[in-house]
């Protein structure tokens, strides 16, 4: 398989402090690739650099074409479509106008087709669709913050703890429609403190403590590594066996 | 008071109201996508009224040539700007917008000019000349300093309005111009004498309105619009440039401005800084709608016309005063009533 996204040896700094250090990731086709670490390891800075929304240094590839130069409209014209920690929706506009400006870069028949596909994913949007987006409840919102991002029919989704301050039933719910994208054809980058529900859906994982990788594998072996258990799923004793 | 006065003064007030609805309503757009304060904003009624009175009289305006220098500069901005990754699409994007626009728009003056023609072409002809200088002044003076504070951006809407006041002074001089009106046909209701130039302000207030309406309520690039001056990184997210929401803004605003400056030319001689009285009595309405709501504003605008009217009439010397007053009471009640607000930061 190809990497569809590749960031080499990628640093982000906010003035003299880096945030990120020294970070290479690669998400190939179909592929569901998930970052855990703890709060304020640098997580959500790396998707937004990924973005273009804060400046890079080192390479950051999508689909074969060098993304460095680019602003976040035209990453967002390439397929690169980002879900942020803070939804970033259109709060005074109904449901139905944020996903279709969730399509505004595509052609009016994709538009069309996007919309089916996100009503089936999330049938709770087509009841709310004339709805204010500002007055949704928070996993509504963060369903149509997703759904919104699917219009533009990206390759790759990148997801900023998409279950932050969600009931524990409705961030199942999250991540099974997470898990349905890849038969859609949409690869997922997926950030999260979760790392219990993101390491049983993603394929690999990378762990990431103060901006830097310290680990990566399969999800199932980062799953039964003893570190992250102790550190990230708060079951110490129980995963005895190391990578 | 005579009840015939007071119709009168009231008929008087909602006829200048309307001007400031419209400017007040593309005051509030404008701040709302690109959180600029348009000052320049009575430069584009002067321009706007100005061209259209010499094309009028026969003669070719100066701010046909200013449109084309303006773009000029503008494509030499554009191509800066995109100098890493210079495809030749972009740059035939940057030469129609910025070079052929502007000189087709010169030369369909240039062929008009000096003819006997009709109102409407010498109106249009107005309309897009001060649109193309609205596009190229968002290029040359907002879109650099997108990113910076909304002080910054006050400063430079101000530095741009010195400017172009000065360029009105050079291309229209110092004396004051009048249009024709629209219509010459004038009929009676009761005391009231309503003449075609008045009804055409109301019918034209009200059809930008409601296209405006339509413009944001039923089109993309209009909710594109609104998206980015509701989130603007959310609109960013899903591939709205804030460059083509800047632009549509300031495209919609110089035509608003143009357009009410037409209006008002045949009913009131307009110097080259008059503009800018008539501009701040719309920023006046869209300070009391908060910079954020256009009903308000466009009721407020025509409480400001109307107390006007009613000053002009019982203190004449004081008219300015006491409608820039108006503009006191509002802000210590929004100051009292709204929490502190820090700046939006992007």
């Amino acid at each position: 398989m190809s990497a569809l996204l590749k960031v080499a040896d990628a640093h982000v700094a906010y003035g003299k402090v880096e945030a990120v250090r020294a970070v290479s990731l690669e998400v190939a086709d179909n592929e569901i690739v998930t970052i855990i670490g703890a709060n304020g390891a640098g997580k959500t800075t790396l998707l937004n650099a990924i973005m273009g929304i804060l400046p890079l240094t080192g390479g950051v590839a999508f689909a074969g074409e060098d993304m460095q130069q680019l602003e976040i409209e035209d990453r967002v014209a390439a397929g690169l479509s980002l879900v942020p920690e803070h939804r970033e929706l259109f709060a005074t506009m109904n449901v139905e106008d944020n996903l279709q400006l969730g399509a505004f870069r595509v052609a009016k028949a994709v538009a069309a087709r996007s919309f089916e596909r996100v009503y089936t994913l999330f049938p709770r949007l087509k009841e709310r669709r004339k709805q204010l987006a500002g007055t949704l409840s928070g996993g509504e919102q963060q369903m149509l913050a997703m759904g919104r991002a699917l219009m533009g029919a990206p390759k790759l989704l990148m997801l900023d703890e998409p279950s932050l301050g969600l009931a524990p039933i409705i961030v199942a719910d999250i991540f099974r429609t997470i898990g349905e994208l890849r038969a859609a054809g949409v690869s997922v980058l997926l950030v999260e403190q979760n790392a219990q529900a993101a390491l049983k859906i993603a394929d690999r994982a990378y762990v990431m403590e103060l901006g830097e990788f310290i680990l990566n594998g399969p999800a199932a072996e980062i799953a039964t590594n003893t570190r992250v258990a102790a550190s990230y799923l708060g079951f110490a004793h129980e995963g005895e066996s190391g990578v | 008071m005579n009840t015939t006065i007071m119709l009168f003064l009231v008929q008087d007030g909602i006829t200048n109201g309307a001007i400031y609805a419209l400017l007040g309503l593309a005051l509030v757009l404008v701040f709302a996508v690109t959180r600029v304060i348009l000052i320049p904003q009575g430069e584009f009624v002067t321009f706007g009224a100005l061209t259209y009175a010499t094309l009028s009289a026969g003669n070719m305006p100066g701010t046909a040539r200013l449109a084309v220098a303006m773009g000029v500069v503008a494509l030499g901005l554009d191509l800066y700007a995109g100098r890493r990754a210079l495809h030749w699409r972009l740059v035939a994007r940057a030469i129609a917008i910025n070079i052929l626009l502007p000189v087709a728009i010169y030369a369909l003056t240039f062929w008009f000019a000096g003819k006997n023609t009709p109102i409407a072409v010498n109106i249009a002809l107005s309309l897009l000349i001060v649109a193309a200088i609205g596009l190229s002044l968002y290029r040359l003076v907002f879109q650099p300093l997108a990113h910076t504070s909304v002080l910054v951006l006050l400063i430079a809407s101000v530095g741009a309005h010195l400017a172009l006041q000065g360029l009105g002074l050079v291309f229209f001089g110092a004396e004051g111009l009048r249009g024709p009106s629209i219509s010459d046909a004038a009929f009676m209701i009761g005391p009231l004498r309503f003449t075609g130039q008045s009804i055409a302000v109301y019918a034209i207030t009200i059809a930008f309105i409601v296209g405006l309406w339509l413009f944001f309520g039923f089109t993309l690039y209009g909710k594109a619009l609104r998206a980015t001056a509701v989130n603007r990184l959310g609109a960013r997210l899903v591939g709205i440039r804030t460059t083509l929401s800047g632009q549509i803004a300031f495209l919609l605003a110089s035509v608003i401005g143009a357009l009410s400056g037409i209006l008002i030319v045949p009913i009131t001689t307009l110097y080259y800084d008059t503009g800018f009285l008539i501009g701040l009595k719309g920023f006046i309405a869209a300070i009391i709608g908060g910079l954020v709501s256009y009903p308000l504003t466009a009721v407020a605008a025509l409480v400001v016309g109307t107390v006007e009217a009613f000053s002009s009439f019982y203190a004449s010397n004081f008219k300015e005063v006491i409608v820039f007053t108006l503009i006191l009471p509002v802000l210590v009640l929004r100051s009292l009533a709204a929490p502190e607000v820090e700046e939006e930061k992007d």
